[in-house]
């Protein structure tokens, strides 16, 4: 069998609308080998949320897949019967949503909670216990035996994470989705939090799909990082070709944009002028010709997502200066 | 030149939390002053305490050379006109059921000011943010997080305040969209004049429009400065935290990360002598002592164990 766990292949999903197919993903390939950090990056409509749950498929009634396959350990879960999917979820792949706040169920012990979810472990109750609070000993929670008896709210925005992260890592899952884990919490706590996974990540030597808008988290804690923008993959390579050597325009203004990338004080930040397109009424040719500096006629076409060396791909007619006159 | 806001030994409680213990700044007309810290530190509540919107148990709030802490809503009410808020939210503080015309507007008609043009002043507005006058008729829904965020900075501007206290102004905004309201702010400051108080827990926002800035940690400053200063040689630990804890995008850049332990202590049990004391990598015995607040060269700060 190969290292490969997940493989996404040319992945196309619309939401059906009022205004006819939101065009959410288009063609999205790229795949998530055994024990490697992938992270996902792009702004606000960029279709990260909708890639998350394609995979888990846990999608809205109204999304319709259009074309290609996600493929988990080579089946494809876009197909597979609704009860298989359902031994995958919280087994061999779980996530870590975005709010810790409402991660948990208010009305429950953490204990409780952490007990309930190893349903499938056949071992006795008391076992289930000190194991939950191994997991709690494991993502730096003190005196866990006792904090297995509170409730959610007794515990802080980090500590709920972390509890979030100990739960998702219980079933030893060989994919860990993160969502945008740490965009609620401050920076000192952010920090704590994404130690903490490379950490667990060692020890547990799962795969995390890592996704987020934050260009500094991505940078300290991938392997490779995938690019996104208007629900289309502009880029993606090893995370040293991404920040040192980007090769599509929309990358490269990404990280000028980044206020962590100017260490003097700039009287103007540099921004991306212009919208995300609307993906209900998609233009034609490259998504970020609109606003991209760089467009030329070639931009009216479609540019394919291609290999441009060992591990780094970009969909950009620059990169192909040999096609210039057709 | 004196202060347009001076603030000293503010105090708020809520019930037996004691959420400010005392902060004392102050921000001269034209300058920008960013208030600094982790959830929990108190910043949204000291914004709010100056525009009366959260109580003030004790301490002074000056505008213009006015005590404004304690006064009558009836008193507060014209005051408005020249301290406006940025709320947190920016879709979230802004009515759904209202159009951006309307939205911007609503400033004049709460304070009675009935001569005006409102179509012609929502115009005017919608330019001074960037948005095209199109925009007056659609509703929040309708809108981005940029777009609310500007409609948000068009209504604090509207009758033309003195001072703006903006509360996390760019949190929940994507990158390339920040600077463009980053740069909006230090135009509309360099254009009209303002003055601006800043909340925010985003250092690299602080670096770029922030003339000084403080550190507030459990409702108490724990180091003021320009921020050049704060930025090139910060002197608490915990200051020095905070910027090390800042990722940068840069896969190669591994930083000295002073590594910051737990999370805030509860504002119910506050620690004994040094706040600080419990998380802090340089915390000795003589921080059982409760230090004091120092001033040296315009620079704050209250450690026993600076850098």
């Amino acid at each position: 069998m190969s290292d490969t766990l997940l493989e996404i292949d040319n992945l196309s999903v619309d939401y059906e609308t009022a205004r006819g197919d939101l065009k959410a993903l288009r063609d999205i390939s790229f795949d998530v080998k055994k024990g490697e950090i992938v992270g996902i990056v792009g702004e606000s409509g960029c279709g990260k949320s909708t890639l998350i749950s394609s995979i888990l498929r846990l999608t809205a009634p109204n999304t319709r897949f259009r074309q290609g396959e996600v493929r988990f350990k080579g089946d494809d879960l876009l197909t597979m019967p609704e009860r298989q999917m359902r031994n995958l979820r919280g087994s061999d792949i779980s996530i870590i949503f975005q709010d810790p706040m409402q991660t948990h169920n208010p009305v429950l012990s953490i204990g409780r909670q952490m007990v309930d979810i190893q349903h499938r472990t056949k071992v006795s109750k008391s076992e289930k216990r000190s194991i939950a609070a191994k997991m709690l000993a494991a993502v730096g929670i003190p005196d866990p035996e006792a904090r297995l008896k509170q409730y959610p709210h007794e515990f802080s925005g980090g500590m709920r994470q972390r509890i979030a992260i100990a739960m998702a890592l219980m079933s030893e899952p060989d994919l860990l989705i993160a969502d945008e884990p740490t965009t609620a919490l401050d920076a000192t706590l952010e920090v704590q939090i994404i130690e903490r996974l490379q950490e667990l990540q060692r020890e547990f030597h799962c795969a995390i799909l890592f996704i987020s808008h934050h260009l500094g988290v991505i940078a300290e804690l991938c392997d490779r990082v995938v690019v996104m923008y208007a629900g289309a993959v502009v880029e993606s390579g090893d995370v040293r070709e991404i920040f040192h050597d980007p090769k599509h325009p929309y990358t490269r203004r990404l990280i000028e944009c980044d206020p962590g990338h100017i260490k003097e004080r700039a009287r103007v930040l540099p921004t991306i002028p212009g919208e995300v397109p609307d993906l209900a009424n998609l233009p034609d040719g490259c998504i970020f010709r609109d606003r991209c500096e760089q467009a030329t006629d070639r931009c009216a076409q479609v540019p394919p997502l291609e290999k441009l060396k060992e591990g780094h791909f970009a969909a950009c007619w620059l990169n192909h200066p040999e096609e210039s006159s057709t | 030149m004196s202060p347009i806001l001076e603030v000293k030994g503010l105090q708020t409680s809520f019930g037996a939390v004691n959420v400010l213990a005392g902060v004392s700044f102050a921000v001269e007309p034209g300058e920008t002053y960013a208030m600094v810290g982790e959830s929990g530190s108190g910043k949204t509540t000291v914004i709010r305490a100056i525009a009366g919107l959260a109580p003030a148990q004790a301490g002074s709030v000056k505008f213009d050379g006015e005590e404004i802490r304690g006064i009558s809503e009836r008193a507060m009410r014209p005051l408005r006109k020249d301290i406006a808020m940025m709320f947190q939210d920016p879709t979230g503080s802004l009515s759904p059921r209202l159009t951006v015309r309307n939205l911007v507007t609503e400033p004049y008609r709460i304070q009675g000011m009935k001569d005006k043009d409102l179509d012609a002043e929502a115009k005017r507005l919608l330019e001074l943010v960037n948005l095209p006058a199109h925009f007056a008729d659609r509703y929040p829904y309708q809108l981005s997080g940029g777009q609310a965020r500007r409609v948000g900075v068009a209504r604090a501007l509207a009758l033309e305040p003195k001072l703006i206290l903006a509360d996390e102004p760019t949190a929940g905004l994507d990158v390339s969209v920040q600077g463009e309201l980053l740069n909006l702010l230090n135009d509309l400051r360099d254009r009209l004049g303002l003055s601006m108080v800043i909340i925010t827990h985003n250092l690299n926002v602080v670096r770029h429009i922030a003339d000084r800035m403080g550190i507030l940690y459990l409702g108490r400053l724990v180091e003021e400065g320009t921020t050049e200063a704060i930025f090139d040689e910060p002197r608490h630990p915990y200051t020095h935290c905070l910027l090390s804890a800042n990722p940068e995008p840069d896969p190669d850049a591994r930083l000295e990360r002073i590594a910051l332990k737990g999370e805030p202590p509860s504002l119910l049990i506050r620690p004994k002598g040094c706040e600080f004391r419990e998380r802090c990598p340089m915390a000795s015995d003589i921080c059982m002592q409760t230090p004091i607040w120092e001033v040296e060269n315009g620079h704050g700060l209250r450690c026993l164990t600076p850098r």
